[in-house]
Parts: C-alpha cells; sequence; structure tokens
C-alpha cells in the first residue's frame, strides 16, 4: 500500500517537474526573449500590428463610406481642425464649410461652422457579422464633407479610401505569402524527401518559374484575369497570382534542407519503428525548417505588398472603385496632380511604412532565430 | 570551363523551351484575342477580319499554333507584332538595348555605392556613419520604386529643377548634335537610373556589410594583423577578397530584381524599354510581341546567372567547374 501511495506521490513530482521545465525554457520562449531585446524590431512588430487593426476597423475609424463621393468638392485639400474660436478660447474641435472657387480651388466660409462629433452614426458599415453605423468620429450631414486627408479627383475622403484600401494591401501580402510558403514547403518537402523523377520534375518545373522575369509573369498572368470579375474575385485571383510566382524560390531551399535533414539519425530512428511517410515528412523533416521558414515569410511580405500595388498602380490590379493603396497612388500619377495635389501621394507613404515596419520586424526575426546570424 | 559554359548553355535549350510552352499557355488562357478589339469596329469589314485570322493563325488550335510559332522561332522569325504591324524583332530590337542601358546604369550606381558603403560600414560597426547607412538602407529597401520615382518627379517640379523626367530624349533631340544628344539621354536616365540603382544599393549594402564582417572575425585576418600588416592591407588585400565572392554570387539574382523592377520604374517614367513594351503588349494581347518579350526577358535572366557563376569561377580559385 505504501509503496503505491509513493509512486503517485514521485508521478505527481515528475509531472510536476516537467511543467516547471517546460515553464523555464521552451524554444517559443527563448525567442521571444532575443526578440525583445531588439527594440527597433518591437517598434516595426507593434506597427504592422497597429496598422493591421486599423484596416479591420476601418468602417468604425473612418467618418465615410469609401464610396461616398462629393462631386462639387474633387481634389479638396485636407480639412483644418480648428481647436480654438474666434475669441481664441478652446472650445470643441470644429471645421468650417469650404467652397468652391474654381477647378480644384476651395475657400473657407467663415460663417459656416460644422462641429466634430465623436461616436456619432453615419454611413453604415460592417465589422463580422454585424452592421452599424456608429462611427469614431464625423460631422452632421452630408452637405459638408470632412477630408483629414483630402479628397481624390471623385470627391471621395482620401483618409476613409486609405483605410479600406490598406485592407487589400495589408492582406494579399499576407495571405499570398501564407499560400505560397505552404507550397513551396509541401512541395519542397516532397521533392527532397522522395527525390528520383519527382524530384526531378518538380523542381524543373519551380526553375521553369523562376528563369522568367518575375514582373514580366506578373504581367502575363494578371492579364489572363477577365476584366469585369467583382472585386472579391479580383483579389483572390492576385494572391493566387502573387502566390504562385513565389513559392519556387522557397522550395528550392526546402528541398535542400529536407536533403539533409532525411539522412539524420533521428529520421532513420522514426523509419525504423514504422512511422509513415507522411509522418516524417510533417513531424520530424519539416519542423526543421521552420525557423528559415518564419523568417523568410515575414522578409517577403513587404515585396509582396509592393508588387501588390505595383500591378495596382499600372491597372492590373485591384480596379476602381474599390479601393488599394496601389491604385489610390495611380491617380497622383499624372503631374497635375502630383504638384497641385500633393496629399494624392499619402498612399505611398503608407505602402512605404507598411513595408518598413515588415523590414525591421523580419530583420529583427532573423537575428532572433538564427544563431549563426552575423548581420547586425 | 569552356565545356562547363557550353555545357549550361546547352541546358539553357530545353528550359527555354520549357519556358516558351509555359508562357504560350498562359497567354491562351486570358479570354479574347487581339481581333477582339478589332471586330468591335464598324469600319472594318468580315473579309479583312477573316484575312487577318488566316495570317495570324489565329483560327487553328492552340497546340499548332504554338507548333507554328515554335517552328518560326528556331529560323530567328519572332512574328509580326499585331498592334505596330511589322516584325516583333523590329520592335523589341531598340527596347532590349534601351532596358540593358538603364539597368547597366543602376547596376553600375549600385555597386559603386554600396560596395564602399559596405566596407565603410563594416569596418566601423555601430557608429554613427555605420547607423545611419543601415538606417537609409532600410528606408532604400521598403520604399517602391514606383513611388520613390514619383516622389523624384515631384521633387523636380516643385523645385523648379530644369530637368527632363518623361521618356528617354527631348523633342528637340533630332535637331542636336550627337553630344548633345548624347548628353540628352543622359540627363533623361538619371531619374530611372537613380530609381532602380537606390533600390539594389539598399540590399547590396546589407550584404557586403554582413560578408565583411564575417571576413572581418575570421581567422586569416587575426593572423594578418598579428604579423604586423598595415590595417588598409588587411582590409583590402585579406578581407575584401574574401568577403567579395558570396557579392558575386547575389550578382545574378540581382539581375532578376533589376530587371523586374525595371519593368515598373520604366513605366513611370516613360523608359522605352522592355517592360513598358511588355505591359503595353499585354494589354493588347498582341501575342507574339508578349512571347517574345518573355523569351528575351528569360534570356537575359539566364545569361546573368551563368556570367555571375562565371565571374565567380574567375574570382575565386577554390571553385573549378568540371
Amino acid at each position: 500500500m505504501e509503496r503505491k501511495a509513493f509512486n503517485e506521490n514521485d508521478q505527481k513530482e515528475l509531472a510536476q517537474s516537467t511543467i516547471k521545465s517546460k515553464d523555464q525554457y521552451s524554444f517559443w520562449r527563448e525567442m521571444w526573449k532575443r526578440l525583445s531585446r531588439h527594440r527597433i524590431a518591437i517598434v516595426g512588430g507593434i506597427v504592422v500590428l497597429t496598422l493591421y487593426i486599423m484596416v479591420i476597423f476601418a468602417g468604425f475609424l473612418s467618418p465615410y463610406h469609401p464610396n461616398r463621393t462629393f462631386r462639387q468638392y474633387f481634389y479638396h485639400p485636407p480639412t483644418r481642425v480648428h481647436f480654438t474660436d474666434e475669441t481664441g478660447s478652446l472650445t470643441r474641435p470644429y471645421i468650417y464649410g469650404t467652397e468652391s472657387v474654381g477647378w480644384g480651388q476651395y475657400e473657407t466660409v467663415e460663417d459656416e461652422k460644422y462641429e466634430i462629433q465623436f461616436f456619432h452614426r453615419g454611413d453604415p458599415h460592417t465589422v463580422g457579422p454585424f452592421t452599424t453605423n456608429f462611427q469614431l468620429f464625423g460631422i452632421e450631414g452630408y452637405e459638408q464633407p470632412f477630408f483629414i486627408l483630402g479628397s481624390d479627383g471623385y470627391g471621395r475622403d482620401l483618409f476613409t479610401r486609405l483605410l479600406y484600401g490598406g485592407r487589400v494591401s495589408m492582406f494579399i501580402g499576407f495571405v499570398a505569402i501564407f499560400i505560397s510558403t505552404s507550397i513551396g514547403m509541401l512541395v519542397g518537402g516532397i521533392s527532397g524527401y522522395y527525390g528520383g523523377w519527382v524530384d526531378e520534375v518538380l523542381m524543373r518545373f519551380a526553375e521553369v518559374i523562376m528563369s522568367i522575369p518575375g514582373f514580366y509573369l506578373l504581367l502575363a498572368l494578371a492579364a489572363v484575369m477577365p476584366i469585369d470579375i467583382p472585386s472579391q474575385m479580383r483579389f483572390f485571383f492576385i494572391i493566387s497570382i502573387l502566390a504562385f510566382r513565389g513559392w519556387a524560390g522557397m522550395a528550392r531551399v526546402i528541398r535542400g534542407m529536407v536533403l539533409s535533414a532525411k539522412n539524420e539519425e533521428y529520421v532513420q530512428a522514426a523509419r525504423a519503428i514504422g512511422a509513415s511517410d507522411k509522418r516524417i515528412i510533417i513531424k520530424h523533416v519539416l519542423p526543421v525548417t521552420t525557423t528559415y521558414v518564419i523568417v523568410s515569410a515575414t522578409v517577403a511580405v513587404p515585396g509582396y505588398i509592393i508588387m501588390e500595388s505595383g500591378l495596382s498602380f499600372i491597372g492590373l490590379g485591384i480596379q476602381e472603385p474599390a479601393a488599394s493603396w496601389g491604385n489610390m497612388l495611380a491617380a497622383a500619377q499624372n503631374i497635375t496632380s502630383i504638384t497641385g495635389f500633393p496629399w494624392m501621394l499619402i498612399p505611398g507613404f503608407m505602402i512605404f511604412i507598411a513595408c518598413l515596419s515588415y523590414n525591421l520586424l523580419g530583420d529583427g526575426l532573423r537575428d532572433a532565430l538564427d544563431p549563426k546570424s552575423t548581420i547586425r | 570551363m569552356k565545356t562547363y559554359i557550353i555545357r549550361r548553355i546547352l541546358y539553357a535549350i530545353p528550359l527555354l523551351l520549357a519556358i516558351s510552352l509555359f508562357s504560350f499557355m498562359i497567354m491562351q488562357l486570358s479570354p479574347g484575342d487581339y481581333l477582339d478589339q478589332l471586330r468591335m469596329n464598324p469600319d472594318i469589314s468580315r473579309q479583312v477580319l477573316n484575312t487577318m485570322e488566316r495570317d495570324f493563325g489565329l483560327d487553328r488550335s492552340v497546340p499548332e499554333q504554338y507548333a507554328l510559332w515554335l517552328g518560326q522561332v528556331l529560323r530567328g522569325n519572332l512574328g509580326r507584332s499585331f498592334t505596330y504591324r511589322v516584325p516583333v524583332t523590329q520592335v523589341i530590337g531598340s527596347r532590349i538595348m534601351n532596358t540593358l542601358i538603364l539597368s547597366f546604369a543602376a547596376m553600375v550606381l549600385a555597386w559603386g555605392v554600396s560596395i564602399p558603403v559596405g566596407i565603410y560600414s563594416a569596418t566601423r560597426k555601430y557608429t554613427i556613419g555605420d547607423n545611419i547607412f543601415t538606417s537609409l538602407a532600410f528606408v532604400g529597401l521598403s520604399i517602391p520604386n514606383f513611388f520613390f520615382a514619383l516622389l523624384l518627379l515631384y521633387g523636380i517640379v516643385t523645385f523648379n529643377l530644369n530637368w527632363p523626367i518623361q521618356g528617354m530624349t527631348s523633342i528637340t533631340h533630332d535637331m542636336m548634335t550627337p553630344v548633345q544628344q548624347f548628353i540628352d539621354i543622359l540627363k533623361h536616365l538619371a531619374v530611372p537610373a537613380v530609381v532602380l540603382g537606390t533600390a539594389s544599393m539598399a540590399g547590396l549594402t546589407r550584404q557586403m556589410r554582413g560578408q565583411m564582417i564575417d571576413a572581418m572575425t575570421s581567422d586569416y585576418v587575426r593572423t594578418a594583423r598579428s604579423k604586423g600588416l598595415m590595417e588598409r592591407v588587411v582590409v583590402y588585400k585579406h578581407a575584401l577578397r574574401n568577403a567579395i565572392n558570396p557579392m558575386i554570387t547575389i550578382f545574378g539574382f540581382q539581375i532578376s530584381a533589376l530587371l523586374g523592377g525595371a519593368a515598373l520604374t520604366e513605366i513611370v517614367t516613360g523608359w522605352p524599354g522592355l517592360g513598358t513594351l511588355m505591359l503595353n503588349a499585354v494589354r493588347s494581347k498582341d501575342l507574339y510581341l508578349a512571347m517574345a518579350g518573355l523569351m528575351m526577358g528569360s534570356v537575359l535572366l539566364i545569361l546573368g546567372n551563368l556570367i555571375a557563376d562565371v565571374l565567380l569561377a574567375m574570382s575565386d580559385p577554390r571553385i573549378r567547374y568540371n
């Protein structure tokens, strides 16, 4: 009896001690510790997260519907927000009304005052399954528009479209990289593990894709898209195009890693106890590539964002009236709009900020995850 | 070496064949053909359309069309451009030249700046200068080419600089003396070359710095220092020569990036290169022109990789191809 009791106690203790040691050391914990030492990488990560939150809650954060047009107010400069009244004392923020006095030129009307309302009811938008018209800020009615960052050539609010367009730009990169990474891992894993003619066929195909200059291939693929499909379909088309172009390089590297991993003793051991090929590839071989995959995926996202906005910029990607940072920037392409309405360049800065933060995050991750890395 | 190069070229033949088949399939996937636009035009009679269809072989099946095209290509005829109504070779020749000029200028700029900056950063790690260059590299890495081009155009126009911003030549180009013409082209080249050059500069500087740091911490550098060599000799003769080898491999990838990046930069700055041509060809479904563009791009890429490998073998005596 006593002996059994001792055993139970012993087991409990043992179990506890394993939990404790798990607490003290794990791969992810160690990685997090190393990453948190990179201040700049953390800042990059925070900016990336903020951008995602902003674009997800675009409907709530922006004052209008992305396609609401104020016909008389095209190329309207950013509206000035006033915090003090005529006497100079602090009041609720308000804006003055404006009036068109020429092509893309506006004058303020001092006797029209519009108070900025917070948590007001404006254009309806959907948040997940709910439809609501609750918005963070805005002004009453649609007589006078409130453009924080100005308006475009159709009189649409740039700030609103920036947030909605960010959805496209931020998520296309993310989803496309996820798909191309999955395909790359699958193809690389199969190719490296089985070898032989499977390897030969898959790698030759990857080589063909890699031998066509990337942007030319994107151009040709984008031309395959029918013109009159809904923007959601276009979104998925572009994702598949980007993923299709991107998996080859990843597959090549993964294949090499798998080739060297499959002769390791633990893989032979797994094979000796009769594990299936699928199990060996997924459980034993592919985890070797985890660090590489995480780092290269993070580093590759900016490239995908740039490719998407590039395609949209030349008119082969996301089409009007749907917004994307690329097609918004396309409106700034001619000299008159650049010089006369410089706020049209803002979408470009958004692309730049998104890419910069991803690059900083990726650089920190590389340092944190790869013990061999020396680039600092 | 000679056998290696010959083998690589022989190997490129089936690769190019596969690329052509693959691109032809993509082009066929796209809905409609060039004649669709003409069909909408009521001035063009049915008869003319039928003749054109026959002339261009658009009424045959896809495999037949491919076979016809391939047969023509092997005889050195890249087909006729639908839109320009002249042989593709005539259109594409000057465009390739322009893209090469642009890429070459960008490459000279990028390498000329990033190698010295990389060495400077690596030998003065974590100093203010190094930090500034590193930050600049991140900025360069994150800014899309087409946006940077727009910013440059914006700067030139707002500061009223007298600098050409569109195309490759001025309107008065034909009336200039050859020297003036050359300067005119150089002026037009500046904006796209700077845009394209800075794009690859960022990555190159980071790579060079990393390689150089690796080399500077290696044993042979310590040995060189301890036997009392001057720091200059240690850096430039011992460390640099080893650090530069991986850069030559990157040179191969660079060509791909340059060609791809060049396309967008060309479109924004109106540089009449292969990229602008490809965009127009793809948009107007000019099948043979687009095919030629894809093939020429691939040939340039494969050639670039081959050149990189050969250069590597020449610079690194440890590498022997047999």
